[in-house]
């Protein structure tokens, strides 16, 4: 049901998308309107979220530790996975940002039929993720060719490489290609592994959808349809500009594409995509294991109600002392001593 | 023990997750706490009621407490509220929980457990969740979702290794430990963790023992040490000015086979001649606040430091246990420090500077065995250990909160000639827990600690089977008790033990007599009645 729901409502989107090209109000609403709302509320969502959290404070100091501890100097630590220093959380994080160092781990544990419980590789979730995530940002730097003039550099370089098989024209991207796969990937693995159904949401596929909606309308444009690239840059332009000008000749399939990136990047703050700003702040990634050679801060730490060493002693007088364990005070000074305070 | 050995299988998940209600199954769950230990605590709404009964007696305005410290938690813990928002539900977590592998409930999956309470944090605390409901991943707080909280909060060992395979690093020792603050403050709580608690506030120590008791326990241990060793042993408590406060978990004098631990130890500091002292106030290096709240953890810790303060110590040693050290090492100091009463930790035997427990000023005892190891301060005769063929089982807290793993290994080689490891996904920071941790090792939920279990065992058995493993060591009091019923069960054949028991058995002590006996009082040759058919 949540993959049914979650797909109309992609398909709602594209329709809209669709309809709405046709008039110039909508075209202009979709182009013009829809975008710049997107982004505000993106920009304002996002800084929102990331900011909620880093105000909230990190109280204890609890970094899961996946390497030998930093003890005697003869004892080779990890100082990637049990990081003691900021130069190696810098390097566990860079690891877990870049490379999924911890989806890297996983493995699959199963139970066989003689009761043994057996571990295989499952590097699928770690290469899918990956791809995806990698593939992703490289089309949205490719992207920049549209919002920024001259081109950079780096961007004709990313492009070049990226079109490097020429297999079609216009030259077909690599990371066209492994976007795709790895975003079907991730949604057959989400329908077919029994586990991973249970968990998943309407969220869960509804932001597959969106960003499969994404990708193919996009490929479309380039591969199939072929909308008109200096309409399309013009266009962008003007709305990196902040005077937008709707050309009468943007096609559907743009309007389409632009709806759904817009719908992209007003959900990601209400979602779970805020993942990306989330994995740089958590406490048991980004901080050291130096708990006991530096004193970590609770900025709210209170007293509490203990039982101090002296409600101890008073209530197990005798028994101490008939156990010939030292007291600190006797009985007697204890007399003497509020006798005089008195 | 069930009688029917327990099928363990992997079953896809069935029905819909969002139906919160729970069957309360003789077996895997853990009884409630006596109202006497929640009033000596001064926690809220002590009284009689069992999680199986229908009405849980919860206060009238319980969702209002529950939302409200919900509320709280969210602003106080950045983990909670980041914990909360960030899992993609990627499904990296699920088979990593020795919950799960044991039982195949999918809400054991670690990802569900957190979403148990990410569905009501969805439903009250976020945008979408308010507005779409059960289509943002919503539910309702009721009191059907209470008892389901209960069911799967006492359902963790808080033992992080899904930590360690998450993308995000979310953690659901911290999901649990925030559920089960949260159900404390409507007094929805479990006696194994409570009434530990409430002893260990009043005597020091989780088994209630008073300070008679403990210098008897203590000098029991002493004598008995002293007719295997030949040499007389006096142990000192509450002595003014030593050098060294000894912190043990109190298990490790009262329970079997802690027991020979402390002998170990025992051992060990009449040999070097350590100047130290043991605490009849501070007797219990476990905190059982820990599994309850953070405020609890901290009440039940202030004593250590207090006590080192009051004997004028130089710094602290601690014994072999897990949760302890995670206490230790992760909150003691930033809870009730700082220790500037105290020196950074000098060995006075091999002058080593503990560099890394600077600030906190206590020191790991297999820390401080491997220093002085490797600078030949010991005598050690390995062979004493020969009948043994030795596996380590690391205990989750020392390996996923601390990162304590070499050095035990470290000792145990040089005090076993034979030592294998078991296969390196159950090892190290993938270790599997006992399945009795963060308080649930209580004989009425055996079923579902068997469960747990059973990934461990399992590990066990395949080196047993490989190369006749027939003792797993360890540094964790709580593994020391559960462990040995759990390969009774699914192994057979392999004994527990402390690494210092190891230690004691190979260390060779100046003036003392020969050894024919282990700690244990048992023999060190194994006598072998096949080879002596054969021979």
């Amino acid at each position: 049901m949540n993959v049914l729901y979650s797909l109309i409502a992609v398909m709602v989107l594209v329709l809209v998308g669709v309809v709405a090209g046709r008039g110039d109000g909508g075209r202009a609403f979709i182009a013009v309107a829809i975008p710049y709302t997107a982004l505000a509320v993106f920009l304002v969502g996002f800084c929102y979220r990331v900011l909620r959290w880093a105000w909230t404070p990190v109280p204890f100091r609890i970094p899961t530790t996946c390497g030998q501890q930093k003890s005697l100097p003869w004892i080779k630590a990890n100082t990637i996975d049990n990081p003691s220093s900021g130069w190696g959380v810098v390097a566990r994080m860079g690891l877990e940002v870049l490379a999924f160092r911890s989806l890297f781990r996983n493995n699959q544990a199963r139970v066989d039929d003689k009761n043994r419980l057996v571990f295989g590789e499952n590097k699928f979730l770690w290469l899918g993720a990956i791809a995806f995530h990698w593939a992703l940002l490289i089309v949205i730097l490719r992207h920049l060719r549209l919002l920024v003039e001259p081109i950079p550099a780096f961007v004709l370089m990313l492009q070049h490489v990226d079109g490097f098989f020429q297999i079609t024209a216009p030259d077909l991207y690599a990371s066209d290609v492994i976007l795709l796969v790895a975003l079907a990937y991730l949604l057959f693995r989400r329908l077919q592994d029994p586990l991973v159904r249970y968990i998943s949401f309407f969220t869960d596929y509804f932001a597959l959808f969106l960003l499969l909606g994404v990708a193919i309308s996009g490929m479309l444009m380039r591969y199939v349809v072929r909308a008109d690239i200096t309409t399309v840059k013009q266009f962008a332009l003007s709305l990196a500009a902040f005077h937008p000008v709707v050309p009468a000749t943007l096609g559907a399939t743009f309007l389409v594409h632009l709806l759904l990136v817009s719908t992209l990047a007003a959900y990601f703050p209400f979602s779970k995509l805020v993942h990306m700003g989330g994995v740089f702040l958590s406490p048991t990634r980004n901080l050291a294991n130096n708990n006991r050679r530096v004193r970590h801060i609770n900025p709210w730490n209170y007293p509490v109600k203990t039982h101090s060493y002296a409600e101890w002693e008073e209530e197990f007088r005798d028994k101490i002392k008939a156990a010939g364990i030292p007291l600190d005070t006797s009985l007697e000074a204890d007399h003497a001593g509020k006798a005089s305070a008195d | 023990m069930p009688e029917k050995l327990l099928q363990i299988e992997t079953r896809p998940p069935q029905g819909d997750w969002k139906d919160p209600k729970v069957e309360f199954r003789k077996g895997v769950f853990c009884y409630s706490a006596l109202p006497k230990n929640l009033k000596y605590l001064g926690l809220p709404n002590a009284r009689e009621w069992q999680p199986f009964n229908a009405d849980w007696k919860l206060p009238p305005d319980w969702k209002r407490i529950i939302l409200d410290g919900m509320k709280e938690r969210l602003n106080k813990y950045r983990s909670f509220r980041l914990f909360m928002d960030t899992c993609v539900r990627c499904g990296a977590c699920a088979d990593k929980c020795h919950f799960y592998v044991g039982s195949s409930d999918p809400k054991n999956m670690p990802v569900m457990r957190a979403e148990l309470i990410r569905s009501v944090y969805r439903r009250y605390f976020t945008l979408t969740g308010r507005i779409f409901g059960s289509l943002a991943g919503g539910r309702e707080l009721t009191e059907d979702v209470i008892k389901e909280w209960f069911y799967y909060f006492y359902q963790c060992t808080e033992c992080r290794r899904c930590s360690v395979f998450c993308p995000y690093g979310i953690d659901t020792a911290e999901i649990t430990m925030m559920g089960r603050e949260l159900l404390n403050l409507i007094g929805c709580n479990i006696n194994w963790v409570l009434e530990p608690a409430a002893n260990c506030f009043r005597t020091g120590n989780h088994l209630g023992i008073q300070p008679h008791g403990f210098k008897d326990s203590i000098d029991f241990a002493a004598d008995e040490l002293s007719d295997i060793v030949g040499i007389p042993i006096e142990v000192p408590i509450n002595r003014k000015g030593a050098e060294i406060l000894f912190v043990m978990p109190s298990a490790d004098y009262f329970g079997t086979p802690h027991y020979y631990t402390l002998l170990g130890y025992l051992a060990l500091f009449k040999e070097i001649g350590l100047d130290y002292t043991l605490s009849a106030y501070a007797s219990e290096g476990g905190n059982f606040g820990l599994f309850t709240s953070h405020e609890m953890m901290k009440r039940l810790n202030a004593k250590i430091y207090d006590e080192a303060k009051r004997l004028g110590v130089k710094w602290i040693l601690g014994g072999e246990c897990g949760h302890m050290w995670r206490v230790l090492h992760q909150y003691m100091s930033t809870m009730n420090g700082p220790a500037d009463f105290l020196e950074a930790p000098v060995s006075p035997i091999t002058g080593t500077v503990f560099e890394n427990a600077r600030s906190t000023k206590m020191v790991h005892i297999c820390e401080f065995t491997a220093d002085l190891i490797h600078n030949g301060k010991l005598k050690l005769d390995p062979s004493r250990n020969d009948k043994l063929k030795v596996t380590y089982h690391d205990s989750c807290n020392t390996a996923r909160g601390m990162g304590i793993l070499e050095e035990p290994r470290y000792i145990i080689r040089n005090v076993c000639n034979n030592f294998y490891e078991m296969p390196e996904n159950t090892i190290r920071e993938q270790t599997f827990c006992c399945g009795s941790g963060s308080g649930l090792g209580t004989d009425e939920n055996l079923e579902m600690r068997l469960r747990g279990g059973f990934p461990r065992a399992n590990a066990v058995k395949y080196v047993k089977e490989k190369h006749g493993v027939n003792l797993l060591a360890c540094i964790c009091a709580i593994d020391k008790a559960t462990l040995p019923g759990l390969m009774d069960y699914w192994v057979g054949g392999v004994e527990v033990a402390g690494v210092h028991e190891l230690l004691g058995n190979a260390l060779v002590m100046t003036g003392g007599k020969e050894r024919t006996t282990d700690l244990r009082g048992e023999p060190l040759v194994q006598e072998k009645e096949e080879e002596a058919v054969h021979a």
